[in-house]
């Protein structure tokens, strides 16, 4: 079994640019992948694309042939839909096939334009990673369904809307000097918990940006990096995917995800480690209570336990496992189907040396990428670990 | 499926806008608007709701209707503030799941979306978005 490495990534800036084409968003992230693992286009012998509504914002779909044609590859290219785990499901996809030998190239991606929709349009697009019958219907939107967990959150466990604040305050102090991310600006616990209520208890603040944006990696075994010379010592160790019933209601606990439990149980033992080996992760926080729920369900905290980590200042970056470095969709932002290959991009450089908060993750050897679709009926998760 | 099909095919419904019937939901939500609710129930008393062929908990494939119990009890709620272009004239409005003991129903409730509680007993009725006027699950304090 081939090992597969991270030879290149490329993220657009993360933002709200309502007029740039999905492909062309994809065309700048792919294109600066390949050009950071100086690997040629021609090369690459697949392409795993992630997006969620290329449908509802373009009118696009049959996304794979179109984002290879954007940067100028000619080869299979598939598209992935899991939601917002789109693309976290296209790097594990990649990394099986890399693994098997079947391909010893590849390209990973995700893109996604949502700000030309408006905030209701976007709104609409993003509850149909729900239940359109059951959920949709009866006034279900995204944030209205995390917010039923958070609730749910409280009343099994306690907690508060202030404990939510400072993941939202952590998050948006992480991204200060990350040139991609969406928000570059410090908030408070006061204006968080000040701000409009966007779906009781969550405001909004608690709630991640619509955001247009693209992310792209080059993987290739371990083989050819040594063949080609080239510079790849973070490798993608463990991947993991879990799956749950679609609709909340169907769930036997709200504020639980087997799902992520399950993706993180299979890439610890893929990559041979345990929660407590993990030196720095990026979780999937579309809106503060997943952050909570996500390292729960990871193992680095007991259900009720992970609610207070960041008040208590355990996953800053000054803490002791530092949680979305680099600012996490929160204040990053989320363009949902390229999310999951961003988080492995910016881990892969906190893990090198080559974030901008590298410094708050010096000595770490093994990072965790999170990706979760819906409200994590879908999920994915990636050990990376410096391996050279 | 044929035009002439679809023709014949659909006719009402609550899917303004979403093109049809859909089976299974819409003969549910006639029959609670009947008053005569009811649920899927597998061999292991899971619940879970029509149109379903397989038990979404444990794959039992024979499903029995039983009747919907008069009421539940909310197990988790929100206030929707900002909705989708479907609920625009009815936001804010709570949202909750409410449990009917094996089977859980999510829907608008008909209240103070201020006052709704987690707890709190209410019936499952069918009524409408003020917004789209499609059908939708509501429930009412009891
Ligand atoms: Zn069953």
């Amino acid at each position: 079994m081939s090992e597969v490495r991270i030879a290149g990534g490329g993220l657009t800036r993360f933002g709200r640019f309502p007029d740039r084409t999905g492909r062309d968003l994809f065309a700048e992230a792919g294109l600066a992948a390949l050009d950071e693992a100086g690997v040629d286009p021609g090369e690459i012998e697949h392409l795993y694309f992630g997006n969620f509504m290329g449908e509802l914002a373009e009118h696009q779909g049959h996304m794979g042939p179109q984002m290879a044609e954007a940067v100028g590859v000619r080869a299979p290219a598939t598209r992935y839909e899991s939601a917002c785990a789109s693309s976290g499901v296209a790097v594990r996809e990649a990394v099986r096939t890399v693994r098997t030998g079947e391909a010893d190239v590849v390209l990973v991606g995700g893109a996604e334009r949502m700000t030309n929709m408006g905030t209701a349009g976007a709104t609409e697009g993003l509850s149909i990673a729900a239940d359109d019958l059951y959920e949709i219907r009866a006034g279900m939107t995204f944030p209205a369904a995390y917010a039923l967990m958070a609730r749910a959150y409280f009343e099994e466990f306690g907690g508060s809307a202030e404990d939510l604040a400072h993941v939202a305050v952590k998050n948006h102090e992480h991204a200060l000097p990350n040139e991609h991310a969406q928000f570059r600006s410090s908030i408070t616990v006061e204006e968080a918990l000040d701000a409009p209520r966007i779906a009781d208890p969550l405001g909004l603040y608690d709630s991640c940006p619509i955001t247009d944006g693209a992310s792209a990696a080059v993987l290739v075994s371990d083989d050819y990096a040594e063949r080609a010379g080239l510079d790849a010592p973070v490798a993608v160790t463990g991947t993991g995917q879990g799956g749950d019933n679609l609709a909340l209601q169907d769930r036997e606990y709200f504020a639980r995800s087997p799902a992520t439990a399950d993706a993180a149980e299979e890439a610890y033992a893929d990559a041979g480690i345990g929660p407590g080996d993990v030196d720095v992760a990026e979780v999937h926080d579309c809106f503060t209570i997943a952050e909570v729920l996500a390292i729960e369900a990871l193992g680095f905290y007991d259900p009720g336990e992970g609610i207070g980590a960041a008040r208590r200042g355990e996953t800053t970056r000054h803490g002791d496992l530092p949680v979305n470095l680099s600012g996490g969709l929160k204040a990053k932002g989320h363009p949902v189907g390229a999310t999951g290959v961003a988080q492995v991009v910016s881990l892969a450089r906190l893990l090198s040396g080559t974030h901008p908060r590298a410094s708050d993750a010096s000595g770490a050897r093994v990072g965790l990428a999170h990706n979760a679709g819906g409200t994590v009926a879908s999920a994915t998760v990636h050990v990376l670990e410096v391996v050279a | 499926m044929s035009g002439d099909e679809r023709d014949q095919g659909t006719t009402g419904g609550s899917d303004r806008g979403r093109g049809g019937r859909n089976d299974g939901f819409d003969d549910l939500l006639d029959a609670i608007e009947a008053g005569e609710g009811y649920y899927l129930r597998c061999p292991n008393d899971h619940g879970s709701l029509p149109p379903r062929r397989v038990c979404p908990h444990c794959g039992a494939r024979d499903l029995d209707e039983h009747p919907l119990p008069e009421s539940g009890t909310v197990a988790t709620h929100t206030v929707v503030r900002v909705p989708t272009p479907q609920f625009a004239d009815d936001a804010p409005y709570a949202t909750a799941v409410v449990d009917f003991g094996t089977v859980r129903l999510t829907g608008v409730v008909d209240a103070d979306p201020e006052a709704v509680e987690t707890g709190m007993t209410v019936g499952a009725t069918v009524g409408e978005s003020r917004t789209s006027g499609e059908r939708l699950v509501r429930f009412v304090p009891r």
